[in-house]
């Protein structure tokens, strides 16, 4: 928080005008608690024990078993290699090269084109989770459209969510997801003054040193912020993958959430799933690290 | 102090005092919460219609009392989940539960179930029950925690046209694995086109895949291949174990059963159901006996032809040792919550479930085994449904599920190992190592005895 200009010079600093100050922010502050701090304070406290939703007389406190257990599991690692595949392949490679390819394409197309592809992106975007997923299923299904346009271009057809159930949901978050990174490009993109890029063609730089020279450095925050966003928003896709492929089949395509859902739910061990997400948050603040150097750096 | 350290104690108490007050409707000592599973086929609404002609009567019965229903419409697992979660605290729990017997040795360990004996004792239709049905609601500690209201038992349909054409009798009753896996080789030989035979694999249908596929196969090959009793010991390394597993293998190796992607896809049941067997698009499935209820005319998929399509034969033992036919039962149970704050009036609803008008209807409507005597003998029962006799006659060759807290986890270690010979992904004998492992740690391995190889 920062103090206003001017009310400082009143009172002493920590003064009860201080607190007094804070008292607009009490009901956001007293909301946080409640809904945020105490729950994931509550998930913290679980993941060192071995509670479980059924067959348990009482739980007790195992320190750093499920931790332990994790780092043991096959099934785990498992989890782990098809998050960072999954997250890589649909949300950096995909969703991220696809939104900006749009929004760069966009600037040069008529209205009625921009509204046209601009809306049918985004209406893919605000559609509900579970029914994106559905959708998707009964297009990669064996008996799905996918197929049916296959064999009508005379092509073979395909059955990815069974043989590679990790690339059908990758292109379904992509189809998904893409809409983000398409908005927030736009944005950057509109952002870049004229003269700038004006300047650069006088000069004689092609288009494609002007787009690494100029546009890249000058969207550089942007593309930082929505690889954040977006990678977060990936790692922990679920229902997705669940109205997909449940995780299957065998564990092909058991990311993180669908792995920890499968412990804690289906398999009753709270405690372990719990353990299991604390690391998924773990996962998720490196890549938030890498993202935040990125943007800091001075180009 | 500082003078943001009262506003800051202010705020905590502020949010613990808010967290302390939610709404709960555990309070009204005149209603009775009942949770159920409602199907997800929106067509089928058998259970809904029997409570709800349940609620009429107990409101009459108990003036100025009230029933209220809270179906629950989700897959199976996913109604343990939800009703496990109700459970765990009394604003939400429901006073009267429909507990799933695979399910409730689980649920009584967690405390979340109220023992039943006090009552039982006091109520004279509890001597009519068969003796298994009465024991699995029995828990470790000997006292019962539910009422059955029916069972099930299973078994082979198989549809007569495809076998005819495939030149196999109409009145077919294999002895062994080897003439189950024949029958099917000789319709894939003869009939293209048509799946030989379904036997349930993998996570997806769950439980439905471990009992009616894998251990209606392996309760075939010796005593106790799952769990000893006797030693108080679970089973590993059992030769049945692997022999079950390839078994399962050989039907999808050699393509004998649905694609594999069909095969481990969570709604399975219903294609076989509602659309492989009445299409006749599948000659032999390992079933329960509940199938034609979706076949009725209040079924989800009618198909009037059905009784005459359709024969039936017991599942036999692996190399026809006795007693030949093989079967397994589950079934569910009334139970009363440990967190119900008005466990008389739960108990009289209980007892109005299971007068034995209630009881037969119930059995009748939803095509269930009777579990009490008086029910079985009831001419509307015997004639309910064709080949009622012979599935209430599977009886006894009958198998129970080992009652124990850690089945449900145990069972899942199964459906794995079934799903990675189903795939190809593992051997059979490579995908019961791994259920090995997993057993020593679900069980710990001092409850784990080796079976020979």
């Amino acid at each position: 928080m920062t103090s206003a200009p001017g009310a400082a010079s009143a009172s002493l600093p920590g003064g009860p005008r201080r607190a007094a100050r804070w008292l607009p922010l009490a009901p956001a502050t007293v909301l946080l608690l409640l809904f945020l701090a105490g729950p994931i304070a509550y998930c913290v406290y679980l993941a060192f024990t071995d509670t479980q939703l059924t067959g348990q007389a009482s739980a007790s406190f195992v320190g750093l078993a499920n931790f332990r257990r994790a780092f043991a599991d096959d099934g785990f690692r498992n989890a782990v290699v098809l998050t960072l595949l999954f997250t890589v392949l649909s949300s950096i490679v995909g969703q991220n090269s696809l939104g900006f390819a749009l929004a760069a394409l966009m600037r040069r197309a008529s209205k009625p084109v921009r509204s046209l592809t601009g809306s049918i992106v985004i209406a893919a975007w605000v559609l509900p989770e579970i029914v994106a997923g559905f959708l998707l299923y009964t297009f990669f299904n064996r008996r799905g459209t996918l197929n049916a346009v296959l064999e009508w271009l005379h092509l073979p057809a395909q059955n990815w969510l069974f043989t590679l159930p990790i690339l059908a949901v990758s292109f379904a978050n992509v189809w998904r997801g893409t809409a983000f990174s398409m908005l927030v490009y736009s944005a950057a993109l509109a952002e870049i003054p004229r003269d700038v890029t004006e300047a650069a063609e006088v000069d004689g730089a092609s288009g494609l040193r002007r787009f690494w020279h100029i546009t890249l450095p000058m969207i550089r925050r942007s593309i930082g912020t929505n690889l954040m966003l977006n990678t977060l928003q990936t790692l922990s896709v679920f229902g997705l993958i669940w109205a997909m492929t449940r995780g299957g089949p065998g564990n092909r395509s058991q990311t993180l959430p669908v792995f920890m859902y499968d412990q804690a739910f289906l398999k009753s061990l709270i405690g372990y799933g719990t353990a299991v997400a604390l690391l998924l948050l773990l996962v998720g603040a490196v890549f938030s690290v890498v993202y935040l150097r990125m943007m800091r750096e001075e180009v | 102090m500082r003078p943001t350290a009262p506003l800051l104690l202010v705020t905590v108490l502020a949010a613990a005092s808010l967290t302390a007050c939610g709404g709960g409707s555990g309070g009204d000592p005149d209603t009775v919460k009942v949770a159920y599973p409602r199907s997800t086929d929106n067509k089928v609404r058998i259970m809904d219609e029997y409570l709800a002609m349940i609620k009429k009567q107990f409101e009459q019965r108990h003036r100025g009392k009230k029933l209220q229903l809270v179906p629950i419409q989700a897959s199976q697992d996913d109604y343990y989940t939800k009703i496990q979660q109700m459970m765990r605290s009394p604003k939400t729990a429901p006073d009267v539960v429909h507990e799933d017997t695979f399910l409730i040795n689980s649920d009584i360990k967690s405390g979340y179930l109220r023992p039943l004996d006090d009552k039982l004792a006091a109520w004279k239709d509890w001597a009519r029950y068969a003796e298994t049905a009465k024991s699995s609601a029995r828990a470790e500690d000997g006292k019962t925690y539910g009422v059955p209201d029916g069972t099930d038992t299973r078994g082979l349909w198989f549809n007569k046209e495809i076998f005819a054409k495939a030149g196999l009798p109409a009145d077919w009753q294999p002895k062994t694995w080897q003439e189950v896996l024949d029958a099917a080789r000789t319709v894939k030989r003869k009939v293209p086109g048509v799946i030989p035979f379904n036997v349930y694999t993998g996570k997806g249908p769950g439980e439905a895949a471990v009992m009616q596929g894998f251990e209606m196969l392996l309760y075939g090959t010796g005593k106790d291949p799952l769990y000893d009793p006797a030693a108080k010991k679970w089973v590993a390394g059992g030769k049945g174990f692997t022999d079950a597993l390839e078994f399962v293998r050989t039907v999808y190796g050699e393509k004998l059963g649905p694609e594999p992607a069909d095969a481990l896809d969570p709604n399975v049941g219903t294609r076989v159901s509602a659309e492989w067997i009445p299409g006749g698009k599948l000659a032999i499935a390992l079933d329960g006996n509940w199938l034609p209820k979706s076949w009725l005319a209040k079924g989800a998929r009618p198909w009037p032809q059905w009784s005459k399509v359709m024969g039936r034969a017991a599942f036999p033992t692996q190399n026809g040792a006795a007693p030949g036919k093989v079967s397994l039962s589950g079934g569910w149970t009334w139970s009363i919550g440990a967190k119900s704050t008005k466990p008389d009036l739960a108990w009289q609803l209980i007892e109005l479930l299971q007068t034995k008008e209630n009881a037969l209807e119930w059995t009748v409507r939803d095509g269930q085994i009777a579990v009490r005597g008086d029910v079985a003998a009831d001419p509307r029962y015997r004639t309910s449904m064709p080949g009622i006799d012979f599935f209430t006659g599977l009886v006894e060759y009958t198998h129970y599920r080992p009652t124990l807290p850690v089945y449900p986890q145990v069972s899942g270690a199964i459906g794995e190992a079934m799903e990675s010979v189903t795939t190809g992904d593992a051997t059979a004998a490579k995908a019961a190592r791994g259920y090995d492992e997993q057993l020593k740690s679900i069980a710990g391995g001092g409850n784990v005895r080796d079976g020979a190889r």
